[in-house]
Order: structure tokens, then sequence, then C-alpha cells
């Protein structure tokens, strides 16, 4: 057959060039002459156009973001699988790894927020057990608009019960994860899941199909039309003209994905020696999981028979098959002549799979339809070979001229003030949402959700995980580098804070439109801040995801690079709350306070807005805290730790009564405008008297006592100038009910 | 004593049953497929939490049509003691084996957290280990936990002792506050909240070893009896 | 009275996956005619009297369009009857 006259249903090579058909499926004049001149030679047909248009956008191919991801620190000695396959994986020690991913799905959630969210949650879990991993926890960051319309609640209450209905029916638990509102995400609100993993170090599974006459195996539920192209259209930017012309929804089906994910993990683990590679068919579908698997072998070539693709409706296109983002789906290279060994062991969970292919001694990537070869091209060209594009960076207006003054509180009454604070929604209690999720299913979670990191432990192990995400994306819109330091290091404060060591991280870098310089700015700068951070931290990053193009009628969200962070606990006897935990124990604040009030919580509140330059930030410092507080922890010196973060100080020292419904009575040199202040590097700590020398002499200067635990319900903070007054009973009430009252209206 | 712990395509809590009752209470216990269509040799059966068969159609619906189900029937005929929990509770009903059906929360939504309960009936087999009016707390987490009967079930309920737990704060909108009940010959327990959830104080709760001990207390002097 | 009965299904092209699973389950009960099974959501609304069709109608598609179906994966079909009023 010729090649060149490779014809489709739908339209012809030619129609395509013409009118430019290329476009409505995202690729650029440029990229359309790159694959017709430099890698086919020919007019590309509708197939592999679509091929391209998949495997070229920033979705797949990274193609805006590679050379900022380039810089991210992210090497270690724990190590053990870096960036680039389904996941990454760093040693624990007794030949475990543990393995972390996130990925966002903010333009699914923003259309079918139910949908968008569940098979979110699919999507990386199949990303952790593709590793030969089994998923322990998964967390949720979410950022949404204030929920001041129907609508946004709708959105809000669609997105947490999408999280539910999934994470809880496939018996992962949800453990944690943070939520913040604002309205730079009211039309475009952001939907980051994170799930973890733990497997035996010698069953590592990767995504390649070596080979030749290996077979591709196809497993899980069958293809149909649904999110046709949804890599390209994850990556489109979202007007209020297009909203009506959205492609099809995924459904997610959580009960199937249990079955082939058991079935995954039996064949990892007890037919390791059949299996070459596993891959999802996450994002661009069937198309991306094979090249991807065929190009990491090295190039290897392969031919697939889509009349053997189990499908679901009638009639199906290549194009259709080979696009479609339908949910459930894996994809497997396995040895030739042990492929009914491994059908063998699908058929047992019940789950569907089928040899659709085999690994060729070429490099050409071909596809077969009703006896006809419909595309046939090579297959690094559309997994490894897309272009990359260096863009162009400018200083946004805003941060030029930004006041570098910070802002000053309006204070008269410091406890209505207090109360103020605790009923702002990014400070109250997440409760009403997070205990619609299964936190406890697997049994080993044993600090759930609302404390400042999720532990699970390692069964059979004296040892735990220690679990958060966090990215405070006002700090990024002011300073994107600064902010983007922050969000690592409060991520590692939140886990030192449980008594953990920070092992490494995964991100999810929602952004802007990398095309517009000021917006790409936002996104290397952040970058460049995360992985010094990282670096100084010794917290590698070893997966993650980008999304570009969170932008509505051309205004982007604040720049939000979500930091899901992972550390271990070794000893389980470590593992430390935020809660106080008795009357008579000392209360410290560990770290510098000063008038750091520009992209605070009060600023917000007092203001409506975050303006001025970001406060200074400095790493060594932070390192310096953070080392301390994990000694004293370790030596045993601390009964309870608390990251001091939004809201401040004295909004930390609240949260820390609540749990066991204690009071405080302490004293401070601090103004009462500094207790909202929002300096970054500090913990607020409690200590048993008989320790109080010992932790003294431990941190010196760096802890000042403030007072102690008391059993009465009162808190009771004396300022420099001015009183905070307050039963616990009341404080705990307001900021226990504020979420609950405005969403369930 | 021997436990079988079952499970179905979807079950998601046999393995916490199963470590509950093998490393904590240092059992005899095995995991049954759903596919087996017998029960001989065990003294209890489990039936566990999750969401079978993706709880569509109805919670339970459907896997009892699964073929271990004629086998459950028989054990539990046999008067030998089931324990359903959350989704097994809901299997059981839809099974027959258990009176009422487990409607959705009235909140319409999932639910998890640590809940206080009130022991009704400690003389079975379930609940010796407890006081009657003893107020235990375990773990919930479900969506359809609504406990629903018509009111001559619910007087039969009563008068024969059948209600084992209640809820002190009712969270899913069950009638009469029902969070346990057991079958009429008192050898099958039907429970939304999760014993094997509270077996580890390290979990929040070791509420849960009771049920657990008070079955093998009622085992061994069931054995007792049976060698005399 | 008006009785508007209204129902709401995924539009084919949308994977059911309750649908599959009841089918299935059938199936192993050996029910085995069974080409394609539905699964949706109904909904009975009695209006008020003294409505045009044209209202009815208009008031209907409204309903759906703002609640009941998401057009991202949903379509809907109603039937309008007239019941006796004792």
């Amino acid at each position: 057959m010729n090649k060149t006259q490779l014809q489709t249903p739908e339209v012809s090579p030619a129609e395509i060039e013409e009118q430019r058909l290329y476009r409505t499926l995202g690729l650029s004049d440029h990229e359309y002459q790159l694959i017709k001149d430099e890698v086919l030679g020919r007019l590309p047909n509708y197939t592999e156009i679509g091929l391209f248009s998949g495997m070229w956008s920033e979705h797949c191919s990274y193609k805006n973001s590679k050379p900022v991801l380039k810089k991210f620190y992210s090497q270690g000695p724990k190590v053990v699988q870096g960036p680039g396959e389904g996941a990454g994986i760093i040693d624990i020690g007794d030949r475990q790894g543990v393995v972390f991913k996130a990925e966002s799905h903010n333009h699914p959630s923003a259309v079918e927020p139910f949908q968008g969210a569940t098979t979110g949650v699919g999507g990386i879990l199949r990303d952790i057990f593709s590793m030969g991993a089994r998923p322990i926890a998964s967390l949720d960051s979410l950022r949404f608009g204030t929920p001041k319309t129907p609508a946004n609640r709708y959105l809000i209450s669609q997105v947490v019960a999408g999280i539910a209905a999934y994470g809880n029916c496939i018996g992962v638990p949800t453990v944690g994860g943070d939520i913040a509102f604002d309205d730079a995400y009211q039309q475009n609100p952001l939907v980051n899941v994170m799930a973890v993993g733990l497997m035996d170090l010698d069953q590592i599974q990767v995504g390649a199909a070596a080979g030749v006459g290996n077979s591709i195996i196809y497993v899980g539920a069958k293809t149909g039309r649904d999110g046709i192209n949804g890599a390209s259209f994850a990556s489109a930017q979202f007007d209020s003209e297009h909203e009506s012309q959205r492609s099809a929804v995924q459904v997610g089906d959580p009960f199937t994905e249990k079955l082939v994910m058991e079935a995954c993990l039996d064949v990892s683990q007890n037919h390791a020696a059949a299996l070459v590679g596993i891959q999802d068919m996450g994002a661009a579908g069937l198309v991306s999981s094979s090249a991807e698997m065929g190009s990491k072998a090295g190039g290897n070539g392969m031919v697939l028979d889509l009349d053997l693709v189990p499908q679901r409706e009638a009639e199906m296109t290549p194009f259709e098959m080979m696009l479609s983002e339908s949910q459930e789906r894996m994809l497997l290279c396995v040895k030739k002549g042990s492929e009914a060994e491994i059908l063998d062991v699908f058929a047992h969970y019940g789950v569907e799979a089928v040899v659709i292919g085999h690994v060729t001694d070429d490099d050409r990537y071909r596809l077969v339809h009703h006896g006809e070869v419909v595309a046939d091209v090579p297959v690094d060209a559309l997994a490894s070979q897309a272009p990359v594009y260096q863009r162009e960076s400018a200083v946004p207006e805003r941060i030029k001229n930004a006041a570098s003054q910070q802002f000053v509180p309006e204070i008269s009454d410091a406890t209505a003030v207090l109360k103020e604070m605790l009923s702002q929604l990014t400070i109250a209690s997440k409760e009403s949402i997070y205990e619609t999720y299964d936190s406890q299913v697997q049994t080993n979670t044993l600090v759930r959700p609302g404390s400042d990191a999720a532990v699970v432990r390692i069964r059979h192990y004296d040892k735990a995980l220690a679990l958060t995400t966090d990215v405070n994306g006002r700090y990024l819109h002011l300073d994107p580098k600064i902010g983007g330091q922050i969000a690592v290091a409060e991520a590692a404060r939140n886990i030192v804070a449980t008594g953990a060591k920070p092992l490494g991280i995964t991100d999810c870098l929602n952004f802007g439109n990398p095309e517009k310089p000021e917006q790409f700015y936002e996104l290397d700068q952040a970058v460049m801040g995360m992985s010094e951070a990282c670096q100084k931290i010794g917290a590698p990053v070893i997966s993650g995801n980008v999304s570009l193009n969170n932008e509505y009628d051309g205004v982007p969200i604040y720049p939000t690079p979500m930091v899901g962070m992972v550390g271990l606990i070794q000893g389980l006897e470590h593992i430390t709350t935020q809660d106080f935990k008795q009357a008579g124990d000392l209360v410290y604040i560990v770290g510098q306070t000063k008038d750091d009030f520009n992209g605070s919580e009060i600023q917000k509140m007092q203001t409506g807005a975050v303006s001025g330059q970001l406060f200074d930030f400095d790493l060594d410092y932070e390192l310096q805290i953070q080392n301390l507080v994990a000694q004293a922890i370790k030596e045993g010196l601390v009964q309870s730790a608390h990251d001091v973060s939004e809201g401040g100080l004295i909004t930390a020292l609240a949260e820390a009564t609540f749990g066991n419904q204690l009071g405080i009575k302490l004293t401070s040199d601090l103004t009462v405008r500094q207790f909202f202040a929002e300096t970054q590097s500090r913990f607020v700590l409690s200590v048993r008297p008989a320790a109080q020398a010992a932790f003294e002499k431990l941190c010196g200067k760096n802890a000042v006592k403030l007072g102690q635990v008391t059993a009465e319900d009162r808190l009771e903070v004396t300022a420099k100038d001015g009183q905070f007054d307050l039963a616990v009973s009341k404080a705990r009430a307001i900021w226990k009910g504020a979420l609950h009252a405005v969403s369930s209206k | 004593m021997k436990f079988a712990v079952l499970a179905f395509p979807g079950s998601n809590c046999e393995k916490d049953s199963f470590y509950a009752l093998k490393d904590v209470l240092e059992e005899d216990v095995t995991l049954v497929s759903y596919q087996a269509e017998s029960l001989a040799g065990f003294d209890a059966v489990v039936v566990p939490g999750g969401f079978s068969y993706g709880d569509y159609l109805r919670s339970g619906a459907l896997a009892r049509f699964a073929p271990i189900i004629p086998a459950l029937k028989g054990f539990a005929g046999a008067g030998k003691p089931v324990l359903g929990i959350c989704n097994g509770f809901q299997i059981l009903t839809e099974a027959g084996l258990l009176p009422g059906s487990l409607q959705k929360n009235t909140a319409g939504k999932f639910i998890c957290r640590q809940q206080k309960l009130v022991v009704i009936n400690a003389q079975t087999p379930f609940s010796s280990r407890y006081q009657a009016g003893q107020v235990i707390t375990l773990p919930i987490a479900h969506g359809d936990g609504n406990y629903y009967a018509d009111e001559e079930t619910l007087q039969e309920l009563e008068a024969n002792g059948q209600i084992i737990f209640t809820y002190q704060d009712n969270p899913n909108g069950s009638v009469k506050n029902i969070a346990g009940i057991t079958n009429q010959a008192g050898n099958v327990l039907g429970m939304m909240p999760h014993p094997e959830r509270g077996v580890e104080e390290i979990l929040g709760s070791a509420d849960g070893i009771q049920l657990f001990q008070s079955l093998i207390d009622f085992f061994t002097a069931d054995e007792v009896i049976v060698h005399e | 009275m008006t009785v508007v009965k209204i129902f709401v299904n995924y539009k084919d092209s949308i994977l059911n996956p309750e649908a599959e699973t009841i089918k299935k389950a059938l199936g192993r009960l050996g029910y085995q005619n069974i080409a394609e099974l539905k699964v949706g959501k109904s909904f009975e609304l009695t209006l008020a009297d003294g409505l045009t069709q044209e209202q009815i109608k208009s008031e209907v598609n409204e309903i759906c369009d703002q609640m009941l179906v998401n057009y991202n994966m949903e379509k809907y079909r109603y039937e309008i009857s007239e019941t006796e009023v004792i």
C-alpha cells in the first residue's frame, strides 16, 4: 500500500492541510509542518494527525514546561525512580519503597465536577499500581472560588462527592489534603489528587514494551467515545463562549478499577517473569500508553490491530479508539508465549484482557483497522520528539510596581478579630468535607485528616509515613519564587511537626498560559524557588504533573504549584499531633515573628485582596528551625507540635486547643497585630514541665515560652498592647461551623 | 477458633478483618472467596465491609447471588455465628438472613467518624464481654447506614432483644437509632460500625476487641459443653 | 392536575458502570436475552392547574436545564398526563 494514500473515513489528508483542520485539534501551523516535512515526508491522514495532537499536547509532551522542569532537584541517595515513569519511588528501608504522584483534573472537574473528580482519583491510583505498588492513601488539594453562588456550592459539593464515591468504593483511604477558597479560582477550580503506594523494591514495574514478538495486551473497561482527545482539552483554555461545546465526559467506575487493580497487582507480584511492562491508559488513552511503552523500550515499533480493541460503541473510528479516554484501562507488554498465563489471571478477576498487537523489529508505530494500515509513523516521533518551546518570560506589572511596605492590620478589639479570623473559610475546620471520605479503611491511619499531616503506618514494621499537601497561591501571586520556596518549606514543616523526616515531593504545577510571558514568568520562578527549597531540605521532586492554561476569559488563576510531600517516621512513639495534650504543659513558640502581612489571611480579610511585596523568607533559617523541632521530638521532649501558617500565631494556638478541649493562659512581648503575622519558619510546641530544662537547653533563644495549657474553657492570651480572651468552646464552635454554614445553604 | 472472612468482588475491608483477627486476637483466620461453595470446618464467618459489586443497584443486592451465599445460609441456619459488618450487614439483609434494610444516610452523604454506641443487649454471643448500657466507641464509615424496618418488625426486634447496639448520637437517621441487630436465633449479627477498625488504641479505639472476644468465649464455652 | 414524568438517562456515548454491572449479574443468573440494560433516574412533578401545554413544556425544559440534567453526559424525555382530582 502506498503510504501517501493512507485514507480514513473522516477527511482527506489534503483537506486537513488546506482547511488547517489540525488547528481544531490543538496543533499549530509550525507543528503540522514539522509532522509533514520532517517526520513523515508526506501528508498525514486524519488518524495520524489525531495521534500527534494527543501526544504533542502539553499534557503528554510537556512541550512548554520541559525546559522549566529540568531545573527541578530530583536527585538523592534514596531515589529509586525519579520523574518520567507512572510515579516516583523512594527507598524507605527494609527493601520497601514508597511510590507517589499527584495529578490535576482541573478542566474535567470544571465541566462535570462529580465525574471529573472520580476520574481524577481513578487515574492517579492507576499510576501507582502500574508501578507494582498497592495504593495505601490518597490526598486531595482543592481550590475553589468562595461558595457565594449556588452554582459554586454545587461545584464544590459535587467534587467532594466524586472524590468520596471513588476513594471510598475502591478502598483506598483519603487521609488528608488541603482546601482553600479564593475568587482567583472562581471559574477555574483546581482538583489535584495525590496517591501514595507501598511496594517491595524487587517488584518494580516500568512502562516499557521491549522484545520483538512480545504481545501487547489491552486490559480493563471497553473503549467508548468518552473524553475523545481529553489531553488536548485539558491543555486548552476556557472562556465563556466555549462553555457550551464541550467534549464528552468520562465516567469513573471504581468497582471495575478495584478488580483491575487487584488483577494487576497479582500479575506484578506473582507473574513477574511473564511481564515486560505495564502502563495506565491515561491522557490520550491508547496512543499515549502504547507509544510511550514502545519509545521507552528504546524506540521499539509495534503494530496494533484495532479490530481487537474491546469497544463499547458501534463503528468507532481509529481516531476515536486511539484518543478515547475511557477509564479503568491498562496496557501490558507480555513475553511471547506467556500470554495465556496472564490472560488467565485477568479472567480469574473477571476483567477483560485481549492481545491487540505485538512489538516489531523496526521503529514504526502501525495501526491496522479492517485489514488496512491506517497509521504508520515513527514511534519516537510521537512519544519523545515533540517540539520543545522555550517561552519568553517577563516580570508581571503587579510585581514590578508592588509596594514595598507591609500591610498594617486594623485592630481595635483583638478578640473580635480572632473570631472573624476563625470563621474565614481558609482557616475554618474542613471536617464537614473530610468526614465524607473513608480515612480509615486498610486500618493503618494513625493520624487522620485535620492535623498538619496525616500519618499512615507500615503494617508489621515500626515505621510510618507522614503525608501532606500544601501551597498558598496568594504568596506566589505576590512573589512566585519565594512563594514556591514557602510551598515546599511549609509542607516540610507539616511533615516535621508529626515527627517525620521529609523524603521527597510530588507536585501539580497549576499555572496560566505559558505563551504569555508574564504567566510563563510565574511558572519559571516558582519552579526555581521550589527546587531551591527541595534541595535545601533534601526532599527531591520524584514525580509530578503540569496543568497550564488555567485561565478564564484571559485572567489566570493564582500560580498554584501544589506540593505533595511524604516523610518517614522511624519508631511509632515519635508520632506527634498538633493538639495540646494536658493541662500544665508549657507552650512555646519556636522561630522569630516579624511584621509580615502582605499576602496574609488578615490582609485578605480586611482589604478583600492581597497586595504588595511578599515578606522575606530565609531557607537557611527555616531548615535550622525544622531541624531543631525534629530533634526535640526525637528526644521525646515534645507533647504537641503545630506549624504556624495562615492566620498566624493566634490561629495556630487556637487550633491546638480544639482537639482535646483544653485552654491556654499565655503572655507575650508580641503585639496583637504580630499575632496575625504570617512570618514563616515557626512552630507552636507544648512541653511537659519535667522536660522544660532539657527543651530550653536544646532550643536556646529560638524557643520562647508563652505560658501554659490549662483545664479551663478559656483562651487567654495577653499581648504587649492588648488581650485575646475567649471561651475555647466558643472559638471552636465558630471555627467548626463556618464552612458547614456556608456550604449547606 | 476458626474464622472465615468472605471476600466479594468490591469488598475492601476483608483484610482489615483478617489482620484484626490474626494479629490482634491471634486467632486462626482464612480469607474465603465468593466463588467458594462450602464453609465446612469454620466456626464463625465474617462478612466484611466494602462495596461489593460497586454497591450498584442497591448496597449488597448483587452479592446475594454469589456462589458462597447458599453455604452462608446453611452455616447460619445451623446456628453458627455470622458477623456482617457495614456492607456485610447490607448483604445479610438483602440475602434475607436479617430483617429490614439499609437506606441512604439522611444527610445524603457518606460519613466516616468515631461514633459512640450504646450496648443494648449484652447477652449474645457477640456482646457478652460488654455490659448492658455500656457506651463504647467504634468507627463508622458508610453512605447507606440508615436502618429501616416496618413497625411490626421493630416491635419483634425489641421484644426478642435483637437490637444489640444503638447510636448515642444518630449519624444516619436509622430508625430507633439502630446500629446493629441479630436474627431471631441470635447467631447472625449485622452492624454498620466497624469493630475490626477498633481493635488498637493507636487507631483511635480498642472497644471492638470485646466483640470478637465475646465470640471466642462463646465458642470456647460451647466446645466445653460439646466435649462433656 | 397535570403530572409530568421526567426520565433522565446517560447519553449513549457515556459509560454507565451501574448498568453494565447489573447486566452482567443478570447474565450470571441465567438471563442471557438482555441485549441492553439502562439505568436512569425518573422524576414525577405534579403541577398547579391552569397552565397551558406551552407553559408546562417551557417550565419542564427549564427545570431540566437548570438542575435535573447535566447536558455533558445526560439526556432526558418527559411525558405529560392529566389526572382526575378527587
